[in-house]
């Protein structure tokens, strides 16, 4: 019991200080190296409250092709190597102040309704594990059709971007 | 554990992912703080779907991430198109409609 604790502790703590590091620090592949890092947090906090499935999507999806992606689209945008080009604008304060009061006021409501609710509360036997199975049997009987919407939106993406990025003259 | 500490840190995440949206000039770097914000999203909801012991909350985590993944497809496009046509992705910059 309270190892997990423990280990939602540090994979937090480790989230939180590479997500500031990724709005904040000034080269750009380190942000995206950062962002690793924050989603593999993600990951093996699907991975602590029993989500195996949505776990290892996360690893395979966004650190195995959106990261990839995000470092194609530095290397194809870098513009000076030379000159350091600024990343942020000059006045920080109205988005420090509009971050930090949306802050206050989602902890504000998270704590006065969901204070001292246990995760497990619903399971008298303790957390049990939602396996890939489950998820499988849902998805594609109540789920089918939202299923393959989502299907069509990624080939329509996929089109999209082709056709946006492709250059002129071929045609 | 307490349902809240994933609910915290899907908070944090999220106003850390506004953050950088508001304050970042290049078009990159807002697109992933967009990714932190819907990664939040993503913990809110198989959170809540380990408390209600559904799978629902996984499924609609899986739609996040699959609609994540076109959303980068198509904004890492247009950034490439902003690139090839002003040679800067300063967001700043692309300010042709302001009236």
């Amino acid at each position: 019991m309270i190892a997990e604790h423990v280990a939602f502790g540090i994979i937090a703590a480790v989230m939180v200080a590479s997500a500031l590091r990724v709005v904040t620090t000034r080269d750009i592949v380190h942000a995206a190296l950062y962002l690793v890092i924050v989603l593999a947090g993600v990951a093996a906090l699907f991975l602590l409250v029993g989500a195996e499935f949505t776990g290892i999507t996360q690893v395979l999806i966004y650190i195995g092709a959106v990261i990839v992606l995000f470092l194609f689209g530095i290397m194809l945008t870098r513009t000076d190597f030379d000159q350091d080009t600024e990343t942020d604008h000059k006045r920080k304060l109205p988005a420090i102040l509009t971050a930090l009061l949306l802050l206050a006021v989602m902890i504000g409501a998270l704590v006065d309704r969901f204070e001292d609710v246990k995760l497990d509360a619903n399971l008298p036997g303790g957390q049990t594990p939602q396996t890939t199975a489950q998820v499988s049997d849902k998805l594609f009987s109540q789920y089918i059709v939202p299923f393959e919407a989502v299907s069509v939106l990624l080939l329509a993406a996929l089109i999209g971007a082709i056709v946006i990025a492709r250059r002129e003259e071929g045609g | 554990m307490y349902l809240n500490e994933m609910l915290l840190l899907g908070a944090v995440l999220f106003c850390i992912g506004v953050y950088g949206v508001l304050a970042r000039r290049n078009g990159v770097l807002v697109l992933m703080s967009i990714e932190l914000i819907l990664n939040a999203v993503n913990i809110n909801l198989v959170a809540f779907g380990a408390f209600h012991d559904t799978v629902q909350g996984q499924i609609f985590a899986l739609f996040v991430i699959t609609v994540a993944a076109a959303e980068v497809g198509i904004g890492l496009a247009i950034v490439l198109l902003l690139y090839r046509n002003r040679r800067s992705i300063d967001l700043d910059q692309v300010d042709l409609m302001k009236g």
